[in-house]
């Protein structure tokens, strides 16, 4: 009983990854004032730059060609929707299709139809010593693979970044009163820009995390909607970096439930478990009453910040 | 000619879901939700397609029309309430609808209205009576497409010259001046818009399923919503427009499954191409404006 449910929480941990690095990005993205739905496009951007970048450089280089990947599908992104300021939620939607079918269209270019032929590196599971025995938690949080340690050491630098410097005070002046922080000196597209890329290079990692450490190998369309997840994850967060982690977890369970639920044999259509996720984000958005807390200039396009 | 046949057999569907993306993209709604509409609809017909009594006939035909319209305006009312509700932002809310409605789908045609030989995901085939009547015999070109043209010029009509067209324009320009200028209910207005958008969306997968494949399979929709969007931006939201960006497309989705059989070109490419075509729009569209600005 007892390994069956560090086993459910290790699965928790394993699967709220991805979608946290995601979800971390976002909030510094939205913080500025700009919602990019094309993160799903960064998500699959990124597990194909990780495969390949995996395939050549083994898994380190797939982490950094997988974060580069998500970091340019988002310059597509903040070039249509920071600079030219066209509208967020049609380019973010054309960029994710952009990417999706690139995606799907280079991968059959370089590994040919049947694809799965790849021997991907993947990243093993490293267990932190003592901490990985804490009873219950200790091997769900401490005995996964590094890059869920790396989230660990991002969410606080990402906090304090948003909260205690000049650029982070930039950035959430962006995002609630563009035409005041203009008037203070802030150089309004550049954050903006940054902050769009920042956001598409943690995508990057997250789809790279797909691949490196849980799947090894590239499907088509593997990010099945953890972008838009993710963006639902910000807003359950309330626009906070260590909020949207608590919020990832809750996800990380819904779809560790279905591998819990397959392990102890049930009658229950599996189609229920896979949809569960996206139920879960339905009622969540709506149990959170949308946009309360939301910063004040969020996907207003037509604010000038020249 | 058959690729003519097959060109305007393709056109149909995305025509029918690129005037539900414009109608609603005019109110300011971002549905892009019509993949699952479009799902929701086909699975309504087809479930009223195998479960009809052939005594009923060709009544049969309209009935699953019927269906997938309002199965569609359910599909899309959901998004609608979480909207004017809860303030959810509809653009995550159909997303995550369009992952349920294939989700449920699947389970449908894997269990409850999986053909009685439970060998292959999918319905039986619907009765004869709830299949759409061939345009030209010997093609696969239905009426379906005559269906469309008609729902796009009625939509041109009541946009363009009737009050609920106008309130839908207002909301959608500017919501601010439609409430206190027009004295207009933005949010019924909009909840309206969006409602009969998923309706159209689901009368699209329920010709589909009466006209093309005769019975529900997972996957009935190759992602027809997601190049809604490129039809109905490309034709700049109006209904007449959506006809010809519609036959468009249809012509690029033939062009590509062809290429695809005979020179291994992916059909993902397709998607490709939709987007550069919205990017181009937006882009196009943002630099004029920007230039007219400065030149004022």
């Amino acid at each position: 009983m007892t390994s069956g449910t560090e086993a459910f929480l290790e699965g928790v941990v394993r699967t709220a990854t991805p979608l946290a690095l995601a979800a971390l990005g976002e909030t510094v993205t939205e913080r500025s004032g700009i919602i990019n739905i094309g993160l799903e496009g960064s998500i699959i951007a990124g597990a194909l730059g990780s495969v390949i970048g995996a395939a050549h450089g083994g898994v380190w280089a797939g982490f950094a060609l997988g974060a580069i990947c998500g970091l340019a599908v988002a310059a597509i992104f903040a070039l249509f929707a920071v600079v030219l300021r066209a509208d967020q939620i049609i380019t973010g939607t054309a960029v994710t299709l952009l990417a999706l079918g690139g995606t799907g269209t280079l991968y059959r270019f370089i590994y040919g139809s049947a694809g799965a032929a790849l021997s991907t590196p993947t990243l093993n599971t490293t267990a932190i010593p003592f901490l990985s025995r804490i009873p219950i938690v200790g091997s769900a949080l401490f005995a996964q693979p590094s890059i869920t340690y790396i989230l660990y050491c991002l969410i606080p630098i990402v906090s304090w970044w948003i909260y205690r410097t000049h650029a982070g005070l930039a950035l959430r002046a962006m995002g609630e009163n563009p035409a005041a922080a203009i008037a203070a000196g802030v150089r309004g597209k550049r954050v903006q820009f940054s902050a769009v890329l920042f956001g598409g290079a943690l995508g990057g990692v997250s789809g790279a995390t797909l691949v490196l450490a849980q799947a090894g190998t590239f499907v088509e369309g593997m990010s099945a909607g953890r972008g838009f997840i993710a963006i639902a994850i910000v807003v359950l967060g309330r626009w906070n970096p260590i909020g949207a982690v608590f919020a990832a977890l809750i996800f990380g369970a819904a779809s560790a439930l279905q591998f819990y639920f397959q392990a102890i044999g049930t009658d229950l259509p599996y189609q229920l478990f896979l949809a569960f996720p996206y139920v879960l984000t339905l009622v969540a958005l709506a149990a959170t009453r949308g946009r309360i807390s939301a910063p004040a200039a969020l996907g207003r396009q037509d604010l000038e910040v020249e | 000619m058959a690729f003519l046949v097959d060109m305007l057999v393709h056109a149909t569907p995305l025509m029918i879901a690129g005037l539900a993306v414009a109608i609603a993209f005019r109110a300011g709604i971002w549905n892009i939700g019509a993949d699952g509409q479009f799902i929701a609809g086909a699975t309504a017909a087809a479930w009223i397609g195998v479960s009809a009594s052939t005594s009923i006939g060709w009544l049969a035909l309209p009935l699953a029309l019927l269906a997938g319209a309002i199965a569609g305006g359910i599909w899309a009312a959901i998004a609608a309430w979480l909207r004017s509700r809860f303030g959810v932002l509809e653009v995550i809310s159909t997303i995550m609808l369009n992952f349920i409605a294939t989700y449920g789908a699947s389970y449908l045609v894997r269990g409850p209205l999986q053909e009685p030989t439970h060998v292959f995901p999918q319905t039986s085939s619907i009765v004869d009576g709830a299949h759409m009547p061939l345009l030209i015999a010997g093609t696969r070109l239905h009426w379906g497409f005559v269906l469309a043209l008609l729902l796009a010029i009625v939509a041109w009509w009541v946009m363009k010259y009737s009050a609920s067209g106008f309130r839908i324009r207002a909301s959608g320009m500017s919501p601010f001046a439609a409430r206190s200028a027009g004295l207009i209910n933005v949010p019924r207005v909009t909840s309206g818009a969006f409602i009969v958008s998923g309706a159209i969306a689901g009368i699209a997968g329920a010709i589909e399923v009466c006209g093309v494949t005769f019975a529900l399979y997972e996957n009935i929709s190759p992602g027809y919503g997601y190049t809604a969007i490129a039809v109905a931006l490309l034709a700049g939201l109006n209904p007449l427009g959506v006809i010809g960006t519609g036959i468009l497309f249809g012509a690029l989705e033939t062009a590509a499954s062809t290429m695809q059989r005979s020179a291994g070109i992916p059909a993902t490419t397709a998607s490709v191409i939709e987007a550069i075509v919205i990017l181009a729009v937006i882009g196009i569209a943002q630099f004029r404006s920007r230039r007219s600005v400065s030149a004022t």
